[in-house]
């Protein structure tokens, strides 16, 4: 997920000048320390997606603490069925009512199926970034890349070394 | 730089970002949604202190200020103010500002802080050659003090208390200088919102206790820069630098309204000509809202007809918070811009269905006498 593009598109937005790392650095600050919560039973890319594998298949969602630093989320965009999601490429858009901002699928495969329900109802992803508002489900291509992405312990990290 | 009430923010959980050449909150606790309510149903407290203020003084200060901007400020009341535009020798809008003519020999403005050198320099060079011919007025700008913004339905409860004046009477766009619990400030009784409420500038070593003071109200709450914008927008009001800029006249912007109607024959401030033109002639664009489908538009999505002809661009949208629907102002053709036309916006290659709509999308709460509302 594209939260660095995050800060300058409020900024197009807005008219406000945001310079991007000030902005992450106090979103982090006060929301990653109080709130923002991993899963344990999923793999995480540096970009703040997950991907949860079951066989072949692979549900793929934004993190906790992708969804806290958005904020309220208004609008989900999601591939079609049968569409081939690439590795680290663009899959679809989160707009909250900051900002739009790009996620990329973590692996590779073909789609299966996509979360019907957040066209209804998009803040499923703050609600439940782990369960309701997952995003796509896909037929991965390439299973081992999943190995190449981080788990919980990792990601945790990562995120709390951003904060500095 | 920092407003005297950067610690105050930080302490509160404010998300300090860099906006205009300032450290501003942009959020508090409260999710952008959560503070945009808050505002309509309770009260918000703004620090825009960023915002800079001056006074403009002496005997020719009504006629200085009228050669720069598009308002009847001789017209306007002493204790009054209104909106109103500076305009280049194009016509375009430098800046919208809100002018109060305190008295005849007194005017207080306040200008964008994006906007803040250029508005200076600009003044400063007309004000140079006035005086040089005789003119009488001079500027203070008012760097010693802050502004804050006590906007919603509970600005007025929690003011009242504080101060010796009868709200009752005090209407949308008055004002006057007061002790507010026992600081001196000056009042006046608009806002960014489009609710019921008041701008305070303060002497900033006061303002952290003045914000104290009114955060000593159960509902109000505060609010940053984030949901000014939700909220501004839904009142339709233009941000400067999206909605308006140098190459916009005020009748394209739809401030037709801010020109004094005794100021229309003359047209006597910079870029009359081109502005007596337009009202006479008409224009080509016009500033419309929008509501839309799908993804929200958002600043620079075309606007285009059910065909795919563009006929416009959005200057600035975003997701409702109160309506829970996309909302958008943007330019189009003239003959697109009727009420109720049907339009697309696009937004990432897909066109979504979109409806030219009056502005404000959600009414305005303004205190007004019977008579300046109709």
């Amino acid at each position: 997920m594209a939260l660095r593009k995050l800060a300058s598109q409020f900024a197009c937005t807005t008219g406000l000048r945001v310079g991007i790392s000030p902005a992450l650095q106090a979103c982090r600050e006060s929301i990653w320390r109080s709130f923002a919560t991993v899963s344990e039973d999923r793999k995480y890319a540096a970009s703040h997606e997950w991907a949860k594998v079951d066989g072949d298949i692979a549900t793929i969602g934004i993190s906790d603490f992708a969804q806290a630093e958005l904020g309220d989320i208004v609008y989900v965009e999601m591939p079609e069925v049968g569409s081939q999601m690439e590795s680290g490429a663009v899959f679809g858009v989160v707009e909250s009512v900051k900002a739009a901002s790009d996620v990329y699928s973590p692996v590779s495969g073909e789609v299966v199926e996509f979360n019907e329900k957040l066209v209804e109802e998009p803040g499923s992803v703050n609600k439940d970034p782990f369960g309701e508002g997952w995003m796509v489900k896909l037929r991965l291509s390439d299973p081992s890349q999943v190995d190449s992405l981080m788990d919980a312990k990792a990601y945790e990290q990562k995120c709390a070394s951003d904060d500095h | 730089m920092k407003t005297p009430l950067y610690d105050f923010h930080v302490e509160h959980g404010g998300k300090m970002v860099p906006f205009a050449g300032w450290a501003m909150p942009i959020q508090y606790k409260d999710s952008l949604v959560e503070a945009t309510l808050h505002c309509r149903s309770n009260g918000s407290l703004f620090d825009v202190s960023h915002m800079c203020g001056l006074t403009l003084k002496g005997k020719d200060a009504v006629k200085f200020l009228e050669g720069l901007v598009v308002g009847d400020i001789k017209g306007i009341k002493d204790g009054q103010g209104s909106l109103s535009v500076f305009t280049n020798e194009q016509g375009g809008i430098i800046d919208d500002t809100v002018i109060t003519k305190v008295s005849p020999t007194e005017v207080y403005l306040v200008v964008n802080a994006g906007c803040r050198e250029k508005d200076l320099a600009h003044i400063g060079k007309h004000l140079e050659k006035f005086t040089a011919d005789g003119g009488d007025v001079a500027m203070d700008v008012h760097d010693d003090r802050s502004l804050l913004a006590l906007q919603g339905p509970a600005a007025a409860e929690t003011l009242g208390p504080l101060m010796d004046l009868d709200l009752s009477n005090f209407f949308f766009s008055h004002f006057a200088k007061l002790d507010i619990a026992g600081i001196p400030c000056y009042l006046t009784r608009t806002g960014y919102t489009g609710e019921d409420g008041f701008e305070i500038s303060v002497p900033g070593e006061r303002a952290v206790e003045l914000a104290k003071k009114l955060l000593e109200s159960p509902r109000v709450r505060l609010c940053g820069l984030g949901a000014r914008d939700s909220l501004r927008l839904e009142a339709g009001l233009c941000l400067y630098g999206n909605d308006l800029n140098e190459s916009i006249t005020p009748v394209e912007a739809g401030l037709t309204w801010t020109i004094g109607k005794n100021r229309r024959e003359a047209c006597d401030f910079l870029g009359g000509e081109v502005i007596k033109k337009q009202l006479a002639e008409g224009v080509s664009t016009r500033r419309v809202g929008l509501v839309s489908t799908g993804a929200p538009a958002r600043a620079h999505s075309d606007i285009t007809t059910p065909e795919g002809e563009k006929v416009g661009e959005v200057s600035s949208g975003a997701f409702s918070p109160c309506l829970k629907k996309n909302v958008a102002m943007g330019y189009v053709n003239k003959s697109h811009g009727k009420a109720g036309t049907q339009l697309k916006v696009v937004v990432r290659g897909k066109a979504n269905d979109a409806t030219v709509t009056k502005m404000p999308f959600v009414p305005n709460t303004y205190f007004k006498t019977a008579i300046a509302a109709s």
